[in-house]
């Protein structure tokens, strides 16, 4: 079974690189992994979307992931702009990132009927302000994502980025991805509780 | 050492190990992070008695690699697209005068309209150049085919141009075994030059030839590429010895064996049809893939051999030469010569429009039942084509297609692909 995730963000905030890090993660744990990029004109600020596949036997496939299993949403502005839910399989994953609720986002509308437990918000811009100085969503979502699907551990998480940055950029980010990683499943039990009761 | 890379990385780690001591190169999208990785290693040390020669453009790149290599030094360099285009000249000319260069082309689309992604358009262009020509179907394969190719290049005294799909794979991290340099020094021998300009034997190389000699001095050309027939297969039997894995040789089969349908494609497209053929052969399906990895010299024994019991074939193909249709299918064509064998020309993929597991089970059904057209144009938009068609009948000066049909699609915002 291959799990697939579609990241959406815009140019410039790490969209390509928290594929390729999810990958690095993946393989770390002993699976065969794909990041890929999609091929549109990516400029700074344009809409762009990375790929990654997940799996314990080797991918061939090189289509882009037109099913996900998981999205994340780097940017809301993208999410009337951009069909960011397009052919997510039932029972997937979304991760946004807002510091406002799914409510007053207003993307119910969006994403159907899905299970509570399985869609949450991640003020993930200000984890990255507070822990790192600069807006860069992107790590601290994988952190959130690690914690939403378990597809990867947050330690491989935290191994793939002592792999491609150092010092205060990586400490900032692993900071950041911890706390989010720390929010995203204090809201999933609280939910999955909320259910159960 | 097995590891989750770029696979531009991947093939600079790998180029590095075979020890070049000339790269020369123009940056060009998608080739640019292979030559960026391989000046990084020059500068940081860690490939030494190797100089990086910064160029002024692809004409120049040809031409750096070809005096680094008529003077003994293992020259490599890597292009792209128009970067390909632009040294074309120098390209035929490395050929022709039998000259050992490696070069990665990360397969691009030709403008007009300019267009980044990847085809095969760039590289089918230099297919009559005299260059041998090899195509990768995973990173890992990309990675040992240039371990391969310098020691192919050498032997034969003739340049190999190594081809990876653009983006698709320079771009995608996977894992990849990084040859190590202990293992390729084992299998690749230092360069030892066929014809070398040394200032204690001083020789010519490119004189002009006549009418006299030049027939047979082209003929040498095909004679050669003759001989690689039979050297890619040994050179990759030798690296399956060397390092455990099946990279390179001249096609590719799966599944072929009693297949109906043979699908017929190059590059990092069998992946994808290799997962349609399982899902097809589930079904009960009668299909298989043969994959080309040498299109220069063109394997038309191996081809005959692996299509012999064949209904079918139905050659996926990322070029196409306007105004005729297939490529390789032209090729297979004359590999099929004489045998009852129905063939079907589909061009996909063209400009980076992804090739995707829904059209190809449409596509090969409709081969099943042999209602292929015998040429398609894979998801092509008809009624675009026919908006732009009605404009130029409407009005005589409906002004640039390319531009009309963008508008159309309305393709300034955001698209997932």
């Amino acid at each position: 079974m291959v799990f697939q995730v579609r990241i959406h963000g815009r140019g410039g905030q790490g969209v390509v690189t928290a594929a390729e890090l999810l990958s690095v993660a993946a393989f770390a744990e002993g699976r065969h992994a794909q990041a890929f990029p999609s091929f549109g004109s990516e400029r700074t600020g344009a809409p762009v979307v990375a790929f990654c596949r997940i799996s314990a036997t080797e991918i061939r496939v090189r289509e882009p992931v037109m099913n996900p299993n998981a999205v994340i949403v780097q940017d809301t502005t993208l999410l009337h702009h951009v069909d960011v839910f397009s052919g997510l399989v039932d029972g997937g994953y979304v991760l946004v990132n807002s510091a406002h609720s799914l409510e007053s986002l207003g993307i119910g509308d969006l994403t159907g009927g899905m299970t509570a437990s399985r869609i949450v918000t991640v003020p993930a811009t200000d984890l990255a302000l507070e822990h790192l100085g600069r807006p860069v969503p992107n790590i601290v979502l994988l952190g959130g994502l690690a914690a939403l699907t378990g597809i990867v551990s947050l330690p491989s998480v935290v191994d793939a980025v002592r792999q491609k940055f150092h010092g205060s950029v990586a400490d900032g980010n692993i900071a950041a991805a911890t706390a989010a990683f720390e929010l995203v499943q204090s809201q999933v039990e609280e939910r999955v509780d909320a259910q159960a009761g | 050492m097995l590891k989750q890379v770029e696979g531009s990385m991947a093939v600079a780690e790998a180029v590095a190990a075979c020890r070049p001591e000339v790269i020369c190169a123009y940056p060009i999208s998608p080739q640019t992070h292979i030559v960026e990785g391989l000046s990084r290693m020059v500068k940081a040390g860690t490939l030494t008695s190797c100089e990086f020669v910064n160029v002024e453009s692809e004409f120049a790149a040809m031409s750096v690699a070809i005096g680094a290599s008529a003077a003994g030094a293992r020259a490599y360099t890597a292009t792209a697209s128009q970067g390909l285009l632009y040294m074309v000249e120098a390209v035929y000319n490395a050929s022709g005068l039998g000259l050992p260069i490696v070069m990665t082309v990360a397969n691009r689309a030709i403008g007009a309209p300019i267009n980044i992604w990847n085809d095969h358009s760039d590289a089918m262009s230099q297919r009559d150049s005299g260059w041998i020509q090899l195509y990768a179907e995973t990173n890992q394969e990309a990675t040992d085919l240039h371990v391969q190719a310098f020691l192919i290049a050498e032997e034969l005294s003739l340049p190999v141009m190594v081809c990876m799909d653009g983006f698709i794979l320079t771009h995608a991290y996977e894992q990849v075994d990084v040859p190590e340099q202990a293992q390729v020094d084992a299998f690749l021998p230092p360069f030892v030059p066929r014809q070398v300009l040394d200032p204690d034997e001083p020789v010519s190389i490119g004189s002009m030839v006549g009418p006299e000699a030049f027939t047979e001095v082209r003929y040498l050309a095909h004679a050669r590429q003759m001989q690689a027939l039979e050297l890619i297969p040994q050179v990759s039997a030798d690296f399956k010895r060397a390092f455990g894995r099946d990279s390179g040789g001249l096609v590719r089969p799966y599944r072929i064996q009693d297949a109906e349908t043979v699908v017929i494609a190059l590059g990092s497209i069998l992946g994808t049809i290799k997962d349609v053929v399982d899902e097809m052969r589930d079904q009960g399906v009668s299909i298989g893939v043969l994959g080309i990895t040498s299109f220069r010299p063109f394997p038309l024994d191996a081809l005959r051999e692996a299509l012999a019991g064949a209904k079918r074939v139905v050659v996926l193909e990322k070029a196409f030469a306007v105004g005729i249709g297939g490529i390789v299918s032209s090729n297979v064509r004359t590999a099929l010569a004489g045998q009852p064998t129905a063939n079907y020309t589909v061009v996909a993929g063209l400009g980076g429009r992804p090739i995707g597991k829904d059209s190809l089970h449409t596509l090969f059904e409709q081969a099943g039942r042999d209602e292929l057209e015998p040429l398609t144009f894979l998801d092509l938009d008809h009624e675009l084509v026919e908006r732009e068609l009605a404009r130029e009948r409407a009005n005589r000066r409906s002004g640039p297609s390319a531009e009309n049909m963008l508008r159309d699609v309305g393709a300034v915002g955001p698209r997932l692909h």
